[in-house]
């Protein structure tokens, strides 16, 4: 039996609602094969496809996240966010693919990622072809526009206060380890400021499907996020 | 010469006083630099400790009384009994909070407590003068909550809920039992330490038995009428040890036993029955020095939410399991979150550091079967009345095999993180 994810998916629910009623900003599949070149290098989809250096894409929508069998590359924060009950929608497909890093730290889709809303959502409606009637998806959801995280420049620019930082980082440290040991649980020290805002806002936003997680960001202002990323960037 | 470590820790911490990064310091009651006494090296006093002394850089003396050279977690410490710990990766030292951060760690028991002189009286008859005591004790047994059984019967009938030789003991006991033979677990009335821990421990005693000693039954005594992550272990022990597990609550006489430690029998509302092995864990208390200290409301001491000071006296913070502190359950993860708090609070009130608001948060792992963990967790905020939830989760029933492994590889990763951050 597989389990929906109970969190993410009224996450997922939620997303959707808004954006099928305002009925803009719809993916075009033909506009999305030709964006679709981009990641040709290292995925196939269609009848042929198998995997090349990244997994084949084919019944991606609905797939858990990192549990292609017969991919053996898979990172452990792809297959880990899969065991958590991440299974493939748009919103987070799109969070994935606008930015791989900072979706999941160690991937090894070694990806820039596409910053264009339209390309995302093209893309999106073009592999939405190869997914079969998937089950868990709704109706709706194939038109609707990805609800990745989205940050305003104002979130990202802010500056962390350090020692506010590293009070709050006494919350974090009963289970991340300073000295970066990742045994279980990830190490989370020495990432770009960056990075680390866009996944905490990734829980709070419950893309990222970890109830813990999404649990401990849930309560943290844009601004101790901003100072948590700054002191834990600067531990190595 | 013979160094003595408490003189030669005294003069190095000094030396890191006069440092410019030093913050400035308060008055000390008793002269020289204010004095910080922590009563007991466990889940909560250990964390205080080093973090008062980590962040004070020096400006405050910090001592640690604790009577074991040798702290076992009770945390992990069922995992012991079902096989998947050795008693040796429980063990934690006080090496690294002495040597590295400067603590003075005294090995003895603390008796007495004035608070109008501000001093601690020790077992080896020393006096320790504070500005500021925390009492992070743990717990001692209710005398006569389980008719039959007192500490001086918890060789024959082991509670194993202070871990270590009690554990081994336990452990020893269950390898032991005859084919087929009964396990009887008298369970404690609420509240209690580690909430999921007695159910825990059953499964893992389930999982021991299956291997050694298939036949053999588990019989829970409870006096409660439901317990935590109730149906994820009645769903655990069904599907993984279908059979063995029967549980007696207080409708069928649950909250009424006694027991015979020299027969080896159990009384359940007046039916006698034989057992084997019998792990008695008893009602619960603050650790008596909170008595001791007369800052006790019933069988605990009250706290204030925002700073984990007693409510009796503010010169005394309590933590982890000895205090009433509101919703967040007797764990070791609570402890450790509540001494980040009161460390806080203390160098806010002894130098001129600054103080954040409390933050609380706690997850509990358990461990069923091998690769099936589950969890439970919730945060936490400060109000004038309690330590109040704010959200909170729990594992689901019927969760896929790849999530249980995955939680209870979590729960390892957690055990290193919470172990480095309590003794450095
Ligand atoms: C079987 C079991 C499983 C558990 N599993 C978990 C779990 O998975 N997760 C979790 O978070 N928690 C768990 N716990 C709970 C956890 O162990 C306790 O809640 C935690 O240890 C409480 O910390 P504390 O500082 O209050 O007390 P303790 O850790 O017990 O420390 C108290 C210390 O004080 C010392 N002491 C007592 N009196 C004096 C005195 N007068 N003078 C000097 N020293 C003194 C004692 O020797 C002891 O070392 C479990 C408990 C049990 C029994
Ligand atoms: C340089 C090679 C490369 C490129 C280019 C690339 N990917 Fe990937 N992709 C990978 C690898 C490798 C993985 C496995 C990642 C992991 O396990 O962390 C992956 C994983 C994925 C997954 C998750 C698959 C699963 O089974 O969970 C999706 C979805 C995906 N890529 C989509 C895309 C899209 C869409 C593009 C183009 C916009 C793209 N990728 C570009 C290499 C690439
Ligand atoms: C109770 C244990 C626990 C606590 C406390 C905790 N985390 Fe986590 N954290 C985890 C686990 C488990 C994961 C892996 C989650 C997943 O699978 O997505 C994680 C993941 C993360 C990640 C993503 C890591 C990656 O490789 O993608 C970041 C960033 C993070 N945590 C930051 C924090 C911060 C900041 C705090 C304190 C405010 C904190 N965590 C507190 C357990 C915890």
């Amino acid at each position: 039996m597989t389990r929906p994810g109970p969190v993410v998916f009224a996450a997922f629910y939620l997303a959707l609602v808004a954006p099928a009623a305002g009925q803009s900003g719809f993916g075009d599949a033909e506009a999305g094969a030709k964006v679709f070149r981009k990641c040709f290098s290292c995925h196939m989809v269609g009848p042929d496809a198998f995997n090349r250096v990244g997994p084949h894409l084919n019944g991606i929508f609905g797939r858990r996240a990192g549990s292609l069998e017969g991919f053996k590359r898979y990172s452990d924060g792809l297959k880990r966010m899969g065991a958590d009950g991440l299974f493939w929608d748009f919103d987070a497909l799109g969070a994935y693919i606008e930015n791989p890093k900072a979706f999941a730290s160690d991937t090894r889709m070694n990806f820039d990622g596409l910053d264009d809303p339209q390309e995302r959502a093209d893309v999106l409606a073009y592999l939405r072809q190869f997914s079969a009637s998937p089950a868990n998806i709704p109706e709706a959801a194939p038109t609707a526009m990805p609800r990745e995280v989205e940050l305003s420049e104002d979130i990202l620019a802010l500056q962390g206060d350090k020692d506010y930082g590293e009070y709050l980082s006494s919350e974090c440290t009963t289970c991340h380890q300073l000295d970066g040991d990742d045994q279980g649980i990830p190490a989370i020290i020495g990432w770009p400021s960056e990075d680390f805002v866009v996944a905490m806002h990734a829980y709070k936003e419950k893309v990222r499907p970890h109830p813990v997680m999404q649990m401990m960001a849930g309560r943290l202002s844009n601004e101790e996020i901003a100072a948590l990323a700054a002191y834990f960037e600067g531990l190595e | 010469m013979k160094l003595n470590r408490r003189h030669f820790m005294a003069a190095s911490a000094g030396v890191a006083a006069t440092t410019l990064a030093a913050p400035h310091v308060y008055a000390a009651s008793h002269g020289g630099k204010p004095k910080v006494v922590v009563i007991g090296g466990g889940a909560g006093g250990a964390t205080a400790a080093r973090y008062i002394a980590k962040d004070a850089d020096g400006a405050i003396d910090v001592t640690l009384v604790e009577p074991t050279r040798t702290y076992y977690t009770c945390f992990f410490s069922n995992l012991y009994i079902g096989g998947f710990r050795t008693i040796e990766s429980l063990a934690h030292s006080y090496g690294t909070l002495a040597s590295e951060y400067g603590i003075n760690v005294i090995h003895d028991y603390a008796v007495g407590v004035d608070r109008d002189a501000k001093t601690v009286t020790l077992a080896g008859g020393d006096t320790l003068p504070y500005d500021r005591l925390i009492l992070s004790p743990g717990i001692d047994f209710v005398d006569g909550s389980v008719p039959g059984w007192d500490v001086t019967k918890q060789n024959a009938m082991p509670h194993a809920y202070k871990a270590g030789s009690q554990t081994e003991l336990l452990k020893a006991q269950i390898e032991a039992m005859p084919e087929g033979g009964l396990f009887a677990m008298v369970a404690p009335p609420n509240p209690y330490r580690c909430p999921p821990g007695p159910y825990e421990r059953v499964s893992m005693v389930a999982h021991l038995l299956r291997d050694i000693n298939p036949t053999a039954k588990i019989l829970i005594i409870d006096p409660k009428e439901k317990f935590s992550k109730q149906g994820l272990f009645e769903e655990g022990w069904n599907n993984n040890y279908p059979g063995m597990v029967e549980r007696i609550g207080p409708d069928f006489g649950g909250n009424n036993v006694s027991v015979n430690a020299d027969e080896m029998t159990v009384d359940i509302d007046g039916s006698v029955e034989k057992v084997d092995v019998c792990n008695v864990i008893p009602a619960m208390k603050a650790g008596i020095i909170c008595e001791a200290a007369g800052i006790n409301d019933g069988n605990w001491a009250p706290v204030s939410p925002h700073t984990m000071q007693s409510r009796a006296d503010e010169n005394i913070y309590v933590l982890g399991d000895a205090s009433a502190q509101g919703d967040m359950p007797k764990s070791g993860f609570s402890a450790n979150s509540q001494a980040k708090v009161a460390a806080m609070s203390v160098r806010a009130a002894l130098t001129d550091s600054k103080m954040f608001p409390a933050k609380y948060s706690n997850t509990c792992w358990s461990l069923i079967d091998t690769d099936n963990g589950v969890k439970v967790g919730a945060s936490y905020e400060a109000t004038d009345e309690k330590i109040a939830s704010v959200e909170s989760f729990i594992s689901q029933p019927g969760e896929d095999a790849a999530l249980r492994k995955q939680t209870y590889e979590e729960s390892i990763g957690w055990y290193e993180g919470i172990s480095a951050d309590i003794f450095g």
